[in-house]
């Protein structure tokens, strides 16, 4: 099995669609990631930082309410936070209407696809208020822009991220010894085991405890706060050096350049590249990769130094990468996605959508499939089996969402005959050609070629 | 045309299927009930289940521990977020276990931690595909698919494995015209894992009562509907009722899990938010139990404990021993059980960390024996592979 359009879309896109071409071949495939990011510009997320004055606001109204409570001035105060609350809250959702909406539309999808990959490699979900709205804007700034560089720049913009330091604590990690602790504050590794564990090297990589700790005291002095968002504050940082995996790191005044060296290392680390070899073959081709193609990517790894282009196209180059199509079963985000790329949804249909309509049409379904979107239960993102996906309750939500909501978005509904073709192309078996044809309405046609093996694999 | 052929075509494989015929479950024999709850994000066991009467305590951690708790035996405190369980402990309903721990060591890693206790099986071993819990069911005589349920959404590796289990979350329903279940049968035909999941969810549908034959196009209070169930289907109280209403019917064994427990920082909001959760899972399978709580065991336990230190955060980084929490009529409770191992640096597990004094697995395995007479050897060589059991120390009545 080699190369083709269809597979190509399914596999590494977002699906089949009425309006988009189909990839033509492996390099077409990897140019979507090097091209004009068409996609980002109809579809506008500003970035993190373009919120902080936002963010800002509205926790100095929250402050202003909860010093007036009990004054006569308390109501004006509630009221004034509950309006800038809702403003953002109100932008926040079309932040991730844009997000969905790209998905619908893109010319570009393999982009779409490394950024959720990547955006949950580096998950980051903090569940302060306000800032749990943010996940779309974290990825367009942190994760977007290097998903086709080097890792080494991805690790190092996530990590230092105002969100992820939030959401791993680091903004509560004081030096022992540091001014800023006075005695008091402390350390908190949270941060520093995740970028071991999860971001770079993984669980199974050549380390201890002890690297932990010694990383989690070069990371202090990390920090974020409004309404600057990232911080390098010396006072709080552990005076001395620290030996991180045999490397000394720091000793002189505490530096941002010796965090930015430590994590340079890590991502150059031969376990790193032996981690994310798996975890991208895991992600996109099969539960149990061939042995030989996650050892092609990660030589690519090696020989590039990190450069992630080259990481995707050993993958695509290998053959594994199209003889396991089909053992891969789309996540809950990706099948409600590419369902309504399917069907040909307008995205500024998406933009129609009430806070309320988007919780019953999208997120409600989305969480009762098991994935609670921008919300994952911690910091390992979702899971990659297939079996954890398609449980009896996981594929009855599926099944529910197939069979109610195309219809809430959508009059006029296609032939379900003629939907099998444009949702799957040559790739449609005879079974399913003649159950869109035996169903009794449009609603329940659509409904079952979207809840078919055929659709839902890839 | 087409349609009639194709109806009338499937013939007897029809009579078979629970996508098409309604099939009922087979009652299993024994009154004895097990409930299983992980606590995902490492259970600070010692912030629960205070070692008051350790001096070092006080002095390992003077702002967690600055509200008194509850006294319990004179050593221990019962955390202020469990309040409401007191009665429980005079009942004798309620123990607890302290320094326990599974055999995972040194890497502290939520995910490996969880995958080890679900696995139930030592550090030496690969991890097998299935979890503990269905191990028990593939030695439990006259198990059916309908005696373990995984409640909730998430995917309970516990329960994984060869022994058919049911699994579903309190909010799911499955509303489909009589021919789409028909040709959703058709297009699962050929693959099993959408087949056996298609089949499952329609047999637990149907005899849960939720399902129907009129799929909808979503009208706005179906949709609100729907939504206020999503919302309300992660809730503590919500999966513990779904799981005491299938265990008051034939279910024998329930498992579901309780996120929320990695306090890095602000440990006294977070921790008061989780043990709330823990407490009014409790609450709701005693009450909703009835009279078969007193056929019931319940336990509740985590991947690890947290350091003994309280962190420059007032949190906890993650450690090694833990505390466990067993409730139920079928306990023996009112007590804690196992050692205390001790607070002094040399004691603790890496300088750091409440040093294990018994494997977390030993006391489900004491249950497991009590209530459904499981013999030490399957428990040591099949459910719990590598467990050495010691003598029960009286868990159950």
């Amino acid at each position: 099995m080699v190369f083709t359009p269809e597979k190509a879309a399914i596999r590494f896109g977002e699906g089949l669609s009425p309006q988009q071409t189909l990839p033509s071949s492996i390099d077409a495939l990897l140019e979507q990631l090097t091209g004009p990011d068409h996609s980002a510009e109809a579809h506008q997320i500003p970035p993190f930082g373009a919120l902080l004055p936002a963010l800002s606001k509205v926790e100095d109204a929250r402050k202003a309410y909860r010093r007036a409570r009990g004054t006569e001035q308390e109501e004006a105060r509630q009221n004034a936070f509950k309006r800038a609350r809702r403003v953002l809250l109100g932008d926040r959702m079309r932040d991730h209407q844009q997000f969905l909406a790209r998905s619908l539309t893109t010319d570009a999808p393999f982009r779409e696809r490394l950024v959720r990959f990547w955006g949950d490699h580096f998950t980051s979900a903090p569940r302060q208020p306000f800032l749990a709205y943010t996940g779309p804007n974290y990825l367009e700034e942190a994760i977007r822009p290097h998903i086709a560089g080097r890792f080494a720049d991805m690790l190092k913009a996530a990590v230092t991220h105002p969100s992820m330091l939030v959401y791993l604590d680091q903004v509560a990690s004081f030096g022992p010894n540091s001014r800023a602790a006075r005695g008091r504050r402390g350390l908190n590794e949270n941060l520093a085991r995740e970028v071991i564990e999860l971001h770079s090297l993984g669980v199974g990589g050549a380390y201890t405890q002890r690297d932990v700790k010694q990383l989690a005291k070069l990371l202090t002095g990390l920090t974020a706060g409004f309404p600057k968002g990232f911080a390098f504050r010396p006072a709080r940082a552990e005076p001395g050096a620290e030996q991180v995996l045999g490397r000394s790191y720091g000793g002189d005044a505490p530096s941002l350049d010796d965090i930015y060296a430590v994590l340079e290392d890590l991502a150059t680390h031969p376990d790193t590249g032996a981690h994310l070899a798996r975890k991208l073959a895991v992600h996109f081709c099969s539960d149990a990769p061939d042995e030989g193609m996650v050892a092609s990517m990660a030589d690519a790894y090696r020989d590039n130094s990190g450069a992630l282009l080259s990481v995707y196209e050993a993958m695509l180059r290998h053959p594994f990468a199209w003889e396991s199509f089909g053992q891969k079963v789309k996540q809950p985000i990706d099948f409600v996605t590419s369902s309504l790329r399917a069907i040909g949804l307008p995205a500024a249909s998406l933009g129609k959508l009430s806070r309320k309509e988007m919780q019953s049409y999208l997120t409600g379904p989305m969480a009762s499939m098991g994935q609670p979107w921008f919300r994952p239960l911690g910091p390992d993102g979702w899971a990659e089996a297939a079996e954890a996906w398609i449980t009896p309750q996981g594929l009855a939500a599926r099944l529910q969402w197939a069979m109610a909501a195309p219809s809430a978005f959508f009059r006029g509904l296609p032939d379900p005959r003629g939907f099998v073709e444009t949702s799957l192309g040559s790739l449609a078996d005879e079974r399913l050609r003649f159950v869109a044809g035996a169903a009794e309405t449009r609603r329940e046609g659509i409904a079952l070629v979207l809840a078919s093996p055929g659709f839902q694999r890839r | 045309m087409q349609r009639r052929r194709f109806l009338t075509g499937l013939g007897c494989s029809l009579a078979a299927s629970p996508f098409v015929t309604p099939v009922s479950f087979a009652a299993t024999g024994g009154e004895k009930r097990l409930v299983v709850i992980i606590l995902r994000g490492g259970m600070d066991g010692m912030d629960a289940l205070r070692p008051t009467g350790d001096p070092l305590f006080a002095q390992y951690r003077p702002r967690l521990a600055a509200e008194r708790g509850l006294p319990l035996d004179g050593f221990y405190e019962l955390h202020p977020a469990l309040s409401d369980l007191m009665p429980l402990w005079k009942a004798g309903d309620l123990a607890f276990a302290p320094a326990v721990s599974t055999p995972y060591r040194d890497k502290r890693s939520h995910f490996d931690g969880q995958d080890l206790l679900e696995a139930g099986t030592g550090m030496d071993v690969t991890l097998p595909r299935d979890g503990w819990l269905n191990r028990l069911l593939q030695v439990m005589p006259g198990a059916t698919s309908e005696t373990a349920f995984s409640v909730g959404r998430e995917d309970m590796r516990l329960l994984s494995g060869s022994a058919p289990v049911s699994s579903w979350s309190p909010e799911a329903r499955l509303d489909m015209s009589p021919q789409a279940r028909l040709l959703l049968q058709e297009v699962y035909h050929g693959d099993a894992l959408f087949r056996e999941a298609g089949e499952e969810a329609v047999l637990i549908a149907d005899s849960l009562g939720v399902s129907s034959d009129d799929s909808f196009g979503m009208s706005k209070s179906e949709m609100r509907e729907a939504r206020t169930r999503a919302v309300q289907g992660s809730q503590a109280e919500v999966l513990a009722r779904f799981a005491a209403a299938r265990l008051n019917e034939h279910a024998r064994i329930a498992a579901f899990s309780l996120p929320g427990w990695d306090t890095h920082r602000g440990q006294r909001a977070a921790m008061s938010r989780a043990l709330g959760g823990l407490q009014g899972a409790v609450l709701t399978l005693k009450s909703e139990l009835g009279a078969n709580w007193g056929q019931t065991a319940v336990v509740a336990m985590t991947e690890f404990g947290r350091t003994a230190r309280e962190n420059g955060s007032v949190g906890t980084d993650h450690g090694t021993g833990g505390a466990m929490l067993l409730a139920g009529g079928a306990i023996n409770g009112g007590r804690v059980f196992g050692d205390w191992p001790g607070l002094e640096e040399a004691v603790l597990y890496a300088r750091r960390d409440l040093m294990p004094v018994t494997d977390v697995r030993a006391y489900p395995a004491w249950l497991m024996q009590g209530l459904f007479g499981v013999n030490q050897s399957a428990l040591e060589l099949s459910i719990f592979p590598g467990l050495k059991l010691q003598r029960d120390p009286g868990v159950l009545l």
